[in-house]
């Protein structure tokens, strides 16, 4: 996130963009409504009439993965009604003209077409943003989902730096990152092509620095993607693999093809607090210390650097996961110094990751402290880009067009399967599934379905209903519900049994290798009571 | 414009808007609250946070009443004690408040005590036993209730409906807190909106009505609550509140980052609940947050290192697994070579171990293959 929560309860205006944020970001949520209640005005844009759709001034229910052809057509009123901060896009940016270009083969009766969403709908929703400095926009995977996702994210900083809404208290892009500790693991330097600090594995200065502080020389070229991973163990290019706390069965789309490939491991090594269906494949399974067993960090979407405590020891023999590195790193000869979380940070990571310098263990006593902190005296960064001041000198406006999904519906497939998460469970239920309570709100996978779908396909909500897509079926129960729009089904990832992963395309954006999570053709019958498929009208 | 105006004697500033109260915690002069939630609207149910103001014969609530120039108050007279008295006895003497300070006559107490455990959930001493709003108030004033006659209304309902906790209202002083938690805090309307006019202990029988369509099972109405009449079931008879220690961290769910309380008996944690004005939840917890915590004591749990064996596994010890690992790990480096091997680190384990692993995957096994789940 450019920006700060502490911003959402104060911001006038938001656009909320492909963000599911009552179930995915609950307490996130709780601040954009209270600041609608006090009279901000909302722009949900979401195929489903979400919990957030709820409150908002407009909804606009595009169709799945239209997202560019919609951004555009905004873009393409305020340039052409003049509404666009002209002063800070001729200050602060540049690629202007590209864009211009380009949204203008994006007149609102096109994108219409295509997003669904009228031409006038598109024109005031247009007004509406322009009419409030500054906006804050927030997405969330509904963005990020797609084989156009990086796309997607251009246009979403267009927009914002087209309005000069980047760079000010309550404005900003702000993506709502889906686990705990996923902008943390980005900070690290968990990524194929940067070390800790997004510095780049491909630059020999930076490489140097590192290989002088590990004491060790470093590869220059950058790594696999998970997906490029998964394919490796099947053609042979990877026959080690480690999965740290990751249930990859579950979450990858395709489980058939995933499963293929983690047999297909000469060696696989898991580490994690439970048995999962991922464990099923390992070589040797590492126990490690939980959540509450163990000192450290998590870092939140807002780049909040935040303290984890222990409450408790970890069970049996399980280790801090730290430990396990480091008694492996030993067995290949390399000694570690750090022998704690906090020796890690304060000796190893701030001193290598600029933006990271001024944080120490120390100083994240109470609210933490957002990066970037380059001194011990700098109190930390709320929102990016202050007054428009990009980190890299000008906003760079990149011209984008949009294309549909990998797999569209067709006559055997003639549905849309959108995937999500739901509030009361969380990924693959390894913790929320081990919490009295929360299997009682939430005991198994529904597909979604419109009333009007469901009236067409003779389905009453809870009936059991066959899912298939080219990659797999699932049978589970109907929820037929108002919040879905017609032509899609909607479901989450949560069980075993019904998870929308065994009906995913595994086709991927080709910059971040990002899976279409979002978008893929299924078809749905109604099943019998003796278990056989009735056929749909 | 900014005014000004008297507060125990000393001329201070106000903002236009500002209440009495407002203004008091500005200024840091301590007026007790109980039915009172920040950043919310007042009810004024409660009779506590009472200051005299020059001019008038009653005590008004410092909550309710908006500054007006030239006000001159006193947070802390012989009057305004005994109405903070009078008021904290009567909320004391309205429900089932079975602790100590409810300090009736013997054999009043006796049956008071009996008629009270007989009632679900009521097995014990109130659940918010040491950790009560009411309670400090009643000893922070010196309240005593020998002599009264407690009042508890005669059909009670108890809501144990919820699978995560129960609404005793028995025990419910009407001061309205978890309706503001449900429709101000968390903006959620799934409590009843209306409030009681006239305050919940004035002899008037309101019960906040819960719409569990619309309920999402934050919770954030228990911890509004300052009293023992909603209370989690499953830290219910765990342990007393002065029993455990509070251990600050931060939420393993989503990428919100709450800041929550752990709170831990004898290394267990037995609740868990929002730090009141962190950032960045400012208290507030979900569902997930505030109860998917005991997944860590499931008997599930990864104990020992496993290594395979045929279709199943074996345990092994801590140098045995890592031997093996480190092993084949250096058999398939020298066959071919290190990008043969790749990793998948955690994104929901702390930054630290992240560190941990991309630095054994460049610097030990000497390649880029890592990667976590960025992308979902």
């Amino acid at each position: 996130m450019t920006n700060s929560f502490a911003h959402f309860s104060q911001a006038k205006l938001f656009l909320v963009i492909g963000s599911n944020m009552t179930e995915a970001h609950p307490v996130a949520a709780t601040f954009v409504k209270q600041a609608v209640k006090k009279g901000a005005r909302l722009i949900v844009v979401d195929p489903r009439k979400t919990g957030i759709a709820e409150h908002a001034t407009i909804h606009l229910p595009l169709r799945v993965g239209t997202d560019v052809a919609l951004l555009n057509a905004l873009m393409h009123v305020l340039i052409q009604e003049g509404l666009y901060d002209r002063e800070y896009v001729e200050r602060r940016t540049e690629g202007f003209e590209d864009l211009e270009r380009k949204v203008r083969e994006y007149p609102p009766e096109r994108a219409a077409g295509i997003c669904g969403i009228d031409a006038q709908t598109i024109r005031e929703v247009a007004r509406l943003l322009a009419s409030v400095k500054p906006a804050m926009l927030i997405y969330t995977l509904g963005i990020t989902e797609h084989t156009c996702g990086v796309n997607n994210v251009l246009s979403c900083a267009n927009l914002q730096m087209l309005l000069g809404n980047v760079g000010f208290q309550c404005g900003g892009v702000n993506p709502l990152r889906g686990q705990n500790n996923v902008q943390g693991a980005c900070d690290m330097g968990a990524l194929p092509n940067v070390y800790p600090g997004y510095q780049r594995v491909d630059v020999p200065e930076i490489r140097k620095k590192f290989e002088s502080f590990w004491g060790t020389s470093l590869p220059s070229r950058p790594g696999l993607t998970i997906p490029e991973m998964l394919d490796g163990l099947v053609d042979g290019t990877v026959r080690g693999f480690y999965v740290f706390g990751e249930n990859l069965a579950n979450t990858e789309p395709h489980i058939r093809h995933v499963e293929r490939c983690l047999q297909a491991a000469e060696f696989l090594v898991c580490q994690d607090i439970f048995p999962t269906e991922t464990t099923r494949f390992a070589h040797v399974v590492f126990p490690a210390a939980a959540w509450s067993e163990t000192d450290g960090t998590f870092t939140n979407s807002e780049r909040r650097v935040s303290r984890v405590r222990a409450a408790s020891r970890p069970p049996g023999s399980a280790m801090p996961n730290w430990w396990i590195f480091k008694e492996l790193a030993r067995r290949f000869g390399h000694r570690w110094d750090s022998d704690s979380a906090r020796d890690i940070w304060d000796r190893e990571i701030r001193l290598l990751a600029p933006q990271l310098a001024g944080i120490t263990y120390a100083r994240l006593e109470h609210d933490g402290l957002q990066w970037p902190v380059p001194r011990e005296d700098h109190p930390g960064t709320p929102y990016l880009h202050k007054d428009g001041l990009f980190v890299r000198g000008l906003g760079r406006f990149h011209a984008v067009d949009w294309t549909p999904p990998a797999e569209s519906p067709d006559e055997e497939y003639p549905f849309v399967l959108s995937t999500g998460r739901r509030l009361y469970h969380y990924h693959t239920r390894t913790q929320t599934g081990r919490c009295g309570g929360l299997d009682e709100l939430l005991p198994e996978e529904t597909a979604d379905i419109s009333p009007a779908d469901a009236q067409s396909l003779g389905i009453q909500d809870g009936d059991r209903v066959r899912v298939r897509s080219r990659r797999g079926e699932v049978v589970v129960r109907a929820r037929v519900t108002s919040q879905v729009p017609r032509g899609l089904v909607w479901m989450a990832f949560h069980f075993r049994n019904g998870n929308a992963n065994w009906l995913t395309n595994p086709v991927f954006d080709p910059v971040t290798k990002t899976a279409e999570y979002k978008a893929c053709a299924v078809r749905i019958d109604k099943v019998s009571e003796d278990g056989g498929g009735v056929e749909a009208a | 414009m900014n005014g000004t105006f008297r507060l125990n004697g000393r001329q201070v500033a106000f903002e236009p808007g500002q209440t009495i109260l407002d203004a008091a915690i500005s200024l840091q002069v301590q007026i007790p609250t109980l039915c009172h939630l920040a950043g919310t609207t007042p009810t004024g149910t409660c009779g506590v946070c009472v200051v005299e103001v020059k001019g008038l014969q009653e005590t008004q609530p410092a909550c309710a009443t908006p500054i007006r120039e030239g006000m001159e108050v006193w947070t802390d007279t012989p009057k305004v004690r005994l109405d903070r008295q009078a008021a904290i006895r009567r909320l004391l003497l309205s429900g089932h408040h079975n602790c100590f300070v409810n300090d009736l006559d013997v054999d009043r107490w006796t049956d008071f005590q009996l008629e009270t455990l007989r009632r679900p959930w009521h097995g014990t001493l109130c659940p918010s036993y040491g950790d009560c709003r009411l309670q400090d108030l009643a000893v922070a004033y010196g309240v005593r209730t020998q002599g009264h006659v407690p009042r508890p209304p005669a059909h009670i309902p108890l809501d144990d409906q919820h699978p995560m906790f129960v609404r005793d209202f028995s025990r419910c002083i009407g001061c309205g807190r978890c309706v503001k938690a449900c429709n101000e805090v968390q903006v959620q309307g799934a409590l009843a909106a209306a409030v009681p006019e006239t305050g919940g202990g004035k002899g008037k029988t309101w019960f906040p009505a819960a719409d569990y369509d619309k309920c999402v099972h934050c919770g954030e109405c228990v911890q509004a609550c300052p009293v023992g009449a909603l209370f989690e079931k499953k830290s219910y008879g765990k342990a007393w509140p002065y029993e455990t220690e509070r251990i600050r961290t931060t939420c393993p769910y989503c990428g919100v980052g709450c800041q929550q309380w752990l709170h831990v008996k004898e290394g267990r944690i037995v609740r868990v609940t929002g730090v009141d004005g962190a950032q960045p939840n400012q208290g507030r917890l979900c569902v997930k947050g505030r109860f998917g915590y005991e997944f860590i004591y499931s008997e599930e749990r990864l104990k020992t290192p496993l290594i395979r064996n045929g279709t199943g596994f074996r345990e092994a010890s801590w140098d045995e697994a890592l031997d093996l690992v480190a092993g084949r790990f250096q058999e398939i480096l020298r066959a071919h070579g290190p990008d043969a091997v790749a990793g998948v680190s955690c994104a929901r384990s702390i930054n630290e171990d992240s560190y941990q692993m991309q630095k054994f995957f460049r610097a030990v096994i000497g390649t880029n293959n890592i990667d976590h789940c960025a992308r979902t």
